[in-house]
């Protein structure tokens, strides 16, 4: 979307930004002042504004550069995929410190979380945030989508009235914004000069200082282990669903037996199981991030595998010392390992994903070969048991 | 980060080094450093550490960069061919917005 028909998305918001009117004389939707004046001048709407700067086109909302426990918390919880897909903020221009007419413009997403890195990253320092509307989605996913775009650049830029705020002609964009802006389209279509900053909003104070110059490092990304940990909480809610209804299925199916079914084994064999698979999948979870440079093959789906080795062989020893008629056979115990490195080498090649590095041509490579295998070893795992249940 | 690469020999990263101008602008959105100038040209030096996010192509001010971009997620290569569109990832959620 190239920013032309954006509704907003509050209560009683009308089609408004191609209308022609003033920023300010609209509903909330566009320029990003209304909502805060909505509530008055002095009583801002939200916690991290404080207060508003006239400038020749209208106020425009200041944020604070410390970030509060609810921001915190705002960003925990969309680690978690709680309300992730509301976690946005209003497209349109906002202040830092106190900024003049020569002071710079840092271009944002409308996702909170990117917002919040790079303005508590602005402490100290005077500047204009441009806010693109991204759909609450972040500068990188954003851009790879087109969201955060030379159209909706230019568009923002036009819309708030850019060219009456500040005398200069720099956007400091996100470096990873560039999949999506077009530096020399901006320059031709707007007359504004893109500068790509840094990959990290924290690196923005250095790259300011050295004359907006990035020093080699702050233009590559990394994924380093801690970049890699926090994507544990919402890979673990995003296949949520999916573990529950096979941990169930299991649970179910193990109440079959020679002698038909029985709710008693349900009871003990099912509930170990669900258990098992349960925390078969968590392990995986958390084990592939953390273990991911050192696993071997460059594949994830081999990745994965390892990972389902180590932990379907270790649920299948955790059954045996817990509770001996869970396994109570060879077979069910190599088809139970089997269905392990089956999920764990699936969600392996999820979490391509998630990942800085994987390319769409490396990805479809392997899912050619990776699918119909991981398939037959599932399928094979889980006749496996259930043959065993009959043995 | 060197330790983490992905399959060898896979990106379809293109450069045309005689339209290129030398103007430095794939080195500077790269995330990966797959390019540098050498002789007021472009040159790729790791192309298998190309994730064809596709920025070199579009800051190219001389269409020298051709890469067949998109995301490289699993998730979105099978919803892409579920829906029979171009790989798409799940995190936009249209209805939940604009």
């Amino acid at each position: 979307m190239g920013g032309q028909e954006e509704s907003g998305r509050r209560e009683g918001a009308q089609s408004c930004c191609s209308s022609g009117r003033r920023p300010q004389d609209v509903g909330p939707c566009c320029g990003g002042v209304s909502f805060a004046l909505r509530a008055g001048a002095g009583a801002p709407a939200t916690p991290w504004i404080e207060g508003i700067v006239a400038t020749p086109a209208g106020g425009v909302p200041r944020v604070t550069t410390k970030l509060t426990r609810s921001d915190r918390l705002g960003g925990w919880k969309a680690r978690w995929a709680l309300g992730r897909m509301r976690y946005s903020v209003e497209p349109g221009l906002y202040a830092v410190g106190s900024p003049t007419s020569e002071s710079p413009v840092f271009v944002s997403a409308n996702h909170k979380m990117s917002l919040d890195r790079l303005r508590s990253n602005l402490d100290g320092r005077d500047g204009w945030i441009l806010v693109l509307d991204t759909q609450g989605i972040n500068v990188w996913c954003a851009a790879g989508k087109g969201t955060f775009g030379t159209d909706e650049l230019v568009h923002r830029v036009q819309a708030v009235r850019l060219d009456e705020v500040v005398s200069h002609n720099a956007l400091i964009v996100p470096q990873l914004g560039a999949t999506g802006v077009s530096a020399h389209a901006v320059k031709e279509r707007s007359g504004y000069t893109v500068v790509y900053g840094p990959v990290r909003a924290e690196d923005l104070p250095a790259f300011l200082d050295a004359g907006m110059k990035a020093a080699p490092g702050m233009r590559r990304v990394r994924f380093n282990v801690r970049d890699r940990l926090v994507l544990i909480p919402v890979e673990l809610v995003m296949a949520l669903k999916f573990v529950l209804i096979i941990a169930t299925a299991f649970l179910v199916l193990a109440g079959l037996g020679r002698d038909g079914f029985s709710i008693g084994r349900l009871g003990t064999a099912g509930v170990g199981y669900a258990m098992l698979f349960f925390s078969a999948f968590v392990a995986c979870c958390v084990l592939l991030p953390a273990l991911l440079p050192w696993l071997p093959g460059r594949a994830f789906s081999t990745k994965g595998v390892w990972i389902g080795l180590i932990v379907g062989g270790a649920s299948v020893a955790l059954g045996a010392v817990a509770r001996a008629d869970v396994f109570g056979s060879w077979p069910a115990s190599i088809g139970w390992i089997l269905f392990v490195v089956a999920v764990a080498s699936f969600s392996a090649l999820n979490f391509t994903g998630a990942t800085t590095y994987t390319s769409l041509s490396g990805v479809r490579r392997e899912m050619r070969v990776a699918l119909p295998l991981q398939i037959a070893c599932a399928a094979a795992g889980v006749a496996l048991w259930l043959v065993a249940r009959f043995i | 980060m060197k330790q983490l690469r992905y399959l060898r020999n896979v990106s379809t990263l293109k450069l045309d080094v005689e339209t290129c101008i030398g103007c430095g602008m794939c080195t500077i959105v790269c995330p990966h450093a797959v390019f540098v100038i050498e002789d007021s040209k472009a040159r790729i030096v790791d192309l298998d550490a190309c994730m064809e996010c596709g920025a070199c192509a579009v800051n190219c001010p001389v269409d020298a960069i051709a890469v067949r971009s998109g995301v490289g997620c699993a998730t979105g290569v099978i919803q892409g061919a579920l829906q029979r569109t171009e790989p798409t990832c799940g995190c936009s959620d249209k209805s939940s917005c604009c």
